[in-house]
């Protein structure tokens, strides 16, 4: 499964990285604290959050994640949109919180434990 | 407000240290003890821990210190929090969604996310904000005690 | 869902809060942040969060949640978990990560608690 079929069966809006959008996911990774994510997340992971600041591209970049979904209607701040355009990752909102959007996301069969 | 409803039935003031993130949450448990005693309708002390939690967190996030007063009246309840530090720029921006000058520090206590003003806001039938760049913030709310019944409808 | 199903489904430890299995869960959110859980979270809410912090006690406390449920094995300290057994708030940790405990929970019917935000300024 792409960032793009996802995007599509979500019906997410998309905010940056817009040509991106055919990588493949390995799977997903939730959490609202970047050490966290620095820690344990894999290469591919799709990454869901509620932080909108910069600091998730450069997370999302050091791990190469396949994109950030914003969850809760999150809109970005300008400088993590910017950021997103320079190094290429889609940054996707969703209305869903986190618990809804993985539950979803999880029925489609993207797992926690990613594949590498 | 009618001044004849200035009836203060109770008054305390709690002190607030700045970057004491480990004492986040004491006072607004202390306020939601004294509610508690005091009979207060449970709706109300949940609006109150909430609104108080975040005003604590302000304090602690962004001033070097700060005191936060409950009062008790028959209608209503006030909280008011002054504090001392950097003050907010742009009180209209600091009251949008998601709008924060957070560090990383804050963040990775878990606030920082840009919701504190305005879910004080959401919490409080009335909420005053004014602060003085580089010098602090006074932020004042109050809760109706009697409107919480005719609210319930519309939750 | 009760707690218990929720501990036996994801094989989850329970920390404190024994007596309180048979709490009825209405529904489920997920977050790191506190300001959010303060924010959205609805009353009776079973909070997943890999926060440890007592804070995230006195949040749970403040917003009258129902339980918290941590994550990828995440154990609180000792003052999170008196405080914790004072509020009667029950505190559970499993080892699956947010992610799977969501899309778990899920699967088996636990619904979302959340405000819908008014987005951006008014």
């Amino acid at each position: 499964m792409t960032v793009l079929d996802i995007v599509k069966s979500f019906e997410l809006k998309i905010r940056g990285g817009k040509d991106q959008l055919d990588e493949e996911i390995t799977g997903g990774y939730a959490s609202d604290l970047l050490s966290d994510v620095i820690a344990h997340s894999r290469k591919g992971n799709i990454w869901i959050t509620i932080q909108t600041h910069p600091n998730i591209v450069a997370v999302a970049t050091m791990k190469e994640l396949a994109g950030i979904i914003l969850a809760g209607g999150r809109e970005p701040d300008a400088d993590t949109i910017q950021k997103a355009e320079e190094e290429g990752i889609p940054i996707l909102i969703s209305p869903l919180f986190t618990f809804e959007l993985v539950g979803k996301l999880y029925q489609k069969g993207i797992s926690g434990m990613s594949s590498c | 407000m009618d001044k004849t409803d200035h009836n203060i039935l109770f008054h305390k003031m709690f002190h607030i240290e700045g970057g004491n993130f480990t004492s986040a949450g004491l006072i607004s448990d202390q306020v939601k003890k004294i509610l508690k005693e005091a009979g207060i309708p449970k709706k109300v002390i949940r609006r109150a821990s909430i609104a108080t939690f975040e005003a604590e967190m302000n304090v602690i996030c962004y001033a070097t210190q700060g005191d936060l007063s409950l009062f008790i009246t028959p209608l209503f309840l006030k909280i008011v929090v002054d504090d001392e530090g950097h003050g907010i720029p742009d009180i209209h921006l600091a009251m949008s969604e998601g709008y924060s000058t957070a560090d990383e520090k804050i963040r990775e206590w878990g606030f920082g996310a840009g919701m504190g003003l305005p879910n004080i806001r959401r919490n409080t039938d009335e909420m005053v904000l004014t602060s003085t760049f580089r010098q602090g913030t006074h932020l004042e709310f109050v809760i109706y005690l009697e409107r919480q019944e005719t609210q319930l409808p519309f939750e | 869902m009760t707690l218990k199903e929720v501990k036996e489904i994801l094989n989850a430890e329970v920390i404190s809060g024994n007596h309180d299995l048979e709490k009825e869960i209405k529904c489920a959110f997920a977050a790191e942040l506190l300001s959010d859980v303060l924010a959205l979270s609805q009353e009776g809410a079973l909070l997943i969060t890999g926060f440890t912090h007592p804070q995230v006690v006195y949040a749970a406390d403040a917003a009258n949640l129902c339980a918290v449920l941590f994550v990828r094995g995440r154990w609180p300290n000792e003052a999170t978990q008196q405080l914790a057994i004072q509020k009667k708030i029950p505190l559970l940790s499993t080892s699956y990560m947010m992610f799977e405990t969501c899309g778990i929970l899920y699967e088996y019917g636990l619904k979302t608690c959340a405000l819908t935000v008014e987005n951006g300024q008014d």
